[in-house]
């Protein structure tokens, strides 16, 4: 099953897809005026490059970095940008994010990037900071306003006043289902920033958010969860047209709130379960996701990947590549308010995926 | 009517746990299960630290309390192995792949550990040998 992929190929399933279903699903186009154009990005995330020890990184997580970036620089016509969605690192180590950010360098095209936990609780982000610059910001790109959220902060006593050292702070907050750990947060400070950022921006003007958390409340046992998602949220609102795109969760999931169309990202490194194949946690997965298929264990990359996001009228549609697995592909439907699965459809029509338990 | 009562009596007397043969001491379920609890609770820390393996990888950073092993299910065929393999061999597989270390005995108190751990995680689900 493995191969490389190409646009055309992409394209060609997709539009295999389209044939299928009679909902006009992403790739629609809508009339509008001024000078906003359809375009593509890349979007690579979480590849948790981990040392081992001097010169020796985990084989299997540089794999799938290198991976995604050669696939990624494969792709004609060239995307207009790439996006890294965090997560870089293991632990926050130097080395780690050298390692990474050398093989991350080899991406065609300008290069933005989205903070991870990962990357951050060892210096607090200082080495990030060197390498990628500001931990927030925005920028306009064919007349949709970008905005990069580091949405992994958490309580001042936390970050500072808890743990004897730093090493023990980056664990602790490494673990996914450790106890330990604290909730991410946006913060008073980035919020107020926010804020005034979109204060300077029409209403009608396509928004999209990049976070490394979701920029909504999934299952706080595994941090896929942002405390004050709702307080970023009801800034976002007032726009007609939002996408939030995340990483963190190393799985394709996708929502709808309001006017916010969420996309998860995949992780190159390894992908996660779903949170309610959790025996002692119950449902926290939104109900509008399809889940992708579960993870086969004997192959070392099956159910990681990455994905080109389309823009078309201010909207994303995420085509999933995913090595070992077909592609999924994931647009805002325009008539159903939300974005859905190209293959994977309403409950009554849909195909399901393989039963995860 | 006072046959009838005695009868009520002797039954409930019958049917109080106090009465029921070779029950367990309270002392000896408490200790049992703490027993399992130290050993499940010495499995969560081998499951989230490096040490297993050589290269530092822990079994928590794919499978966060132990979701997604499926315990319930084994011994199950498992075509990458040819064969219909018991969750130690799993453990196994990821002991030696991901985690490139040593395999550990079956009976290795430190995979009972790991056993005993994903086990507790899994806690309610029904039993389903074979199932994929």
């Amino acid at each position: 099953m493995t191969r490389l992929i190409t646009r055309r190929s992409v394209i060609a399933a997709g539009a295999a897809a389209g044939t299928l279903t009679t909902l006009p699903i992403s790739m629609v186009r809508l009339a509008f005026g001024g000078t906003r154009e359809d375009f593509s990005f890349t979007y690579i995330s979480d590849s948790h490059i981990q040392q081992i020890k001097g010169a020796t990184f985990v084989r299997n997580w540089d794999m799938g970095l290198k991976r995604a970036v050669a696939e990624a620089n494969l792709i004609t016509p060239e995307a207009d940008f790439v996006m890294f969605g965090g997560d870089l690192a293991q632990l926050g180590k130097k080395e780690e994010l050298d390692h990474g950010a050398e093989m991350l360098s080899h991406v065609k095209g300008k290069l933005h990037s989205v903070m991870g936990e990962h990357d951050y609780y060892l210096d607090l982000g200082e080495y990030w900071s060197k390498l990628y610059g500001p931990q927030w910001y925005s920028f306009d790109h064919k007349g949709v306003h970008f905005v990069v959220l580091n949405s992994i902060l958490t309580t001042d006593e936390w970050t500072f006043h808890r743990w004897p050292t730093a090493e023990q702070r980056m664990l602790e907050m490494a673990g996914l289902d450790n106890p330990n750990g604290s909730p991410f947060m946006v913060g008073e400070k980035q919020r107020a920033w926010l804020k005034d950022d979109l204060d300077k921006v029409s209403k009608d003007t396509p928004l999209i958010v990049f976070s490394h958390s979701p920029l909504q409340k999934i299952y706080k046992g595994w941090n896929f969860w942002t405390d004050d998602a709702e307080q970023v949220q009801a800034l976002l609102q007032p726009f007609k047209t939002v996408n939030v795109i995340y990483g963190h969760v190393h799985q394709i999931q996708y929502n709808q709130i309001g006017n916010i169309a969420f996309n998860a990202v995949m992780a190159t490194a390894w992908p996660w379960p779903y949170p309610d194949t959790y025996a002692q946690a119950g449902a926290h997965v939104p109900v509008l996701t399809v889940p992708m298929n579960r993870a086969d264990p004997f192959f070392e990359r099956d159910a990681t990947g990455w994905q080109m996001i389309d823009v078309n009228s201010g909207r994303v549609t995420a085509r999933y590549q995913l090595w070992d697995n077909g592609e999924r592909v994931v647009g805002y439907d325009p008539k159903l308010g939300k974005p859905v699965d190209k293959k994977y459809q309403e409950a009554i029509v849909r195909k399901a995926p393989q039963l995860h338990y | 009517m006072r046959r009838f009562t005695i009868a009520l009596v002797l039954g409930a007397v019958l049917l109080s746990p106090a009465t029921l043969a070779d029950e367990f001491t309270g002392t000896d379920v408490d200790r049992w299960q703490s027993e399992f609890d130290s050993v499940a609770k010495k499995g969560r820390e081998l499951w989230t630290s490096g040490a297993l393996g050589t290269n530092g990888v822990a079994c928590a950073q794919c499978h966060p309390n132990a979701a997604n092993t499926h315990p319930e299910t084994y011994p199950k065929f498992q075509k990458q192995l040819g064969k219909v393999a018991q969750l130690f061999e799993m453990v196994n597989w990821c002991i030696r792949n991901p985690l490139q270390g040593a395999a550990l005995p079956a009976d290795d108190p430190k995979m009972t550990a790991l056993v005993a751990y994903i086990h507790k995680e899994r806690k309610g689900v029904a039993i389903d040998a074979g199932k994929h």
